[in-house]
């Protein structure tokens, strides 16, 4: 590396204590594979789990497991309290305007689909667009066609340039009369590219349509702010959160959410029920039928605390570290070719090696302890796009290091020699 | 790292580099496509079957190493085998894959037994064995691994 200057040195020296402490709360980082000390960098599919969330979910069933919103008993109302604890904590990491615009779901996929089955179906009809992008996870295009089915409604799709960004002026053309719904990802979960969402939605606003975010690959990842943004729905996973899987978050505008007939009937929803006629709860309670996943919404909870006792400053600062540091270093690579290179991205880096599959690569990483993901990232799309059948995706998390970008980087050199 | 060596084997990497019997195979009776979603994987299988005997046999498509390799050493073990016997070979190659058997006279294809140490890897050693399957039927659905 090339010389220091002396603030820079010091930054680094802090970042790297703060990662080393970061590293402490997340047990399964000490894991060893085939003599190897673990290096997790599939953290896009899903991220490691800290202490706090594990206790959390544990303090939950062995001291406060009761049915929420319910019982008359202390446990219940113990359960209860832990639970909308919870959803205060994500109105805060996402800084909504009501706790009550935190809907619980089961993840960003649920989340969406509830928006196209609720929003869509009660409003879209035939002729009426929705516009996504090119590079949309399977989760943010097959909702949207099941409702295109039914209700006759047309998919129009932003295309992706050869960076791996969205075409702007096609954008803008798009929007028009027709176009009910723009449902974009904040974050390509593929490229790692972070759209220019803002901008997206005042454009959308401009034409009084509403905007959906997927926000799975975001939330982690970078100061999410759904006021200053402006969106009208948020969609995001736990798990991707360094909390539980089987439990994300849908936030909605209240005056959209009020508007919407629930998703699901059953319990907790309902203010009352007679055979002939029954009233709705308000919200959040309305798109929350059935006993929910209490420990994971207490685990998610737990999650939101403690990114937000870290700070967005430390995590931005240290994945966009590693994020430059990786893609200097794997671009030095002869034969390699880095998919997706927008110019703002989080710590995603998906790459082909020529003469090499995707699949060979990541069999041999894992026998050196090295997690990636390879495939086609359930962007099938966004594949065919590039040209490429799938790719080698490494995703960086707060608990990476320089180190284990090194480690990468040789096991590549290795593979390459291996195959050569 | 030993089972990965067990798993790349010379013959695997020359099969991967140099398949044989690749391209298009003109007067082809039977046909079939394989494709693995969860790795891109694709493979156009065509073969000529003469009274019930596999006369030839081509394969095009991309693929990781495994794959190529498992189709290639396929075609080349499966020319001259009348279709009941290209049916018990694939019982026995899953076998091998799987690791339920070691069944006799493989012959090259045992250099795929590496496999079974890999279980996330059995789709791509079995993709042109399920696709032969196919085009025996002469199916028109591509046939998917998942």
């Amino acid at each position: 590396m090339n010389a220091h200057t002396h603030s820079s040195l010091e930054s680094d020296i802090k970042n790297h204590l703060n990662v080393q402490r970061w590293r402490h709360d997340f047990p399964i980082l000490q894991t060893r594979l085939y003599g190897k000390t673990l290096v997790y960098l599939d953290n896009a599919a899903t991220t490691q789990k800290p202490y706090t969330v594990m206790e959390a979910e544990n303090h939950y069933y062995r001291y406060d497991n009761a049915n929420v919103h319910r019982g008359i008993h202390t446990l219940s109302q113990r359960a209860t309290e832990a639970f909308e604890y919870a959803r205060v904590a994500l109105q805060h990491l996402m800084n909504a305007q009501y706790a009550h615009e935190i809907i619980f779901v089961r993840g960003t996929t649920e989340a969406i689909n509830l928006v196209a089955q609720s929003y869509g179906r009660s409003r879209f009809k035939a002729g009426d667009e929705i516009i996504v992008s090119g590079m949309e996870h399977h989760s943010n295009i097959v909702p949207w066609q099941m409702l295109c089915k039914q209700v006759g409604a047309i998919l129009r799709v932003i295309p992706v340039d050869d960076a791996g960004e969205l075409d702007r002026n096609t954008y803008d053309a798009l929007l028009c009369q027709r176009t009910k719904l723009v449902a974009i990802t904040h974050v390509s979960n593929t490229l790692g590219t972070i759209n220019p969402v803002k901008r997206m939605i005042d454009a959308a606003h401009a034409h009084h349509i509403p905007v959906l975010l997927d926000g799975a690959q975001a939330i982690a990842h970078l100061p999410v702010d759904v006021q200053d943004l402006d969106c009208d729905f948020y969609a995001f996973s736990g798990h991707k959160l360094y909390g539980p899987t089987g439990i994300g978050v849908l936030y909605g505008k209240s005056a959209l959410l009020d508007d919407m007939p629930p998703y699901q009937g059953g319990g907790d929803m309902i203010s009352s029920v007679s055979f002939e006629a029954t009233t709705y709860n308000k919200l959040p309670y309305k798109f929350e039928a059935g006993t929910p996943n209490i420990a994971g919404v207490v685990g998610v909870g737990a999650a939101a605390n403690y990114l937000n006792s870290i700070g967005f400053d430390a995590i931005v600062g240290h994945e966009q570290a590693l994020l430059s540091y990786a893609t200097e270093l794997i671009s030095e690579i002869p034969g390699l070719r880095i998919i997706g290179n927008a110019s703002n991205k989080t710590g995603i880096l998906s790459f082909v090696l020529q003469g090499l599959h995707p699949h060979d690569i990541g069999t041999f990483l894992d026998r050196q302890g090295i997690a990636v993901r390879t495939g086609h990232h359930c962007t099938m799309p966004l594949m065919e796009r590039f040209g490429v059948p799938a790719t080698v995706r490494a995703s960086f998390a707060l608990y990476n290091t320089i180190s284990e970008v090194d480690k990468l980087a040789e096991a590549i050199y290795q593979v390459k020699e291996v195959f050569k | 790292m030993n089972d990965l060596r067990e798993l790349y084997q010379d013959l695997i990497f020359d099969h991967y580099r140099q398949p044989r019997n690749y391209g298009p195979l003109e007067h082809a009776n039977r046909k079939a496509e394989g494709y693995n979603p969860l790795c891109g994987d694709k493979i156009s299988l065509a073969m000529i079957v003469k009274d019930g005997v596999i006369s030839d046999i081509r394969f095009e498509g991309v693929g990781c190493a495994i794959s190529t390799a498992s189709a290639s050493l396929m075609t080349e073990s499966l020319k001259g085998k009348d279709e009941g016997e290209a049916l018990n070979m694939l019982k026995d190659f899953q076998a091998l894959v799987t690791g339920v058997a070691v069944p006799d006279a493989m012959g090259k294809l045992t250099v795929l037994a590496g496999v079974q140490a890999f279980p996330q890897r059995v789709k791509c050693a079995t993709l042109a064995w399920h696709t032969m399957q196919a085009a025996l039927k002469n199916t028109t659905e591509p046939v998917s691994t998942e």
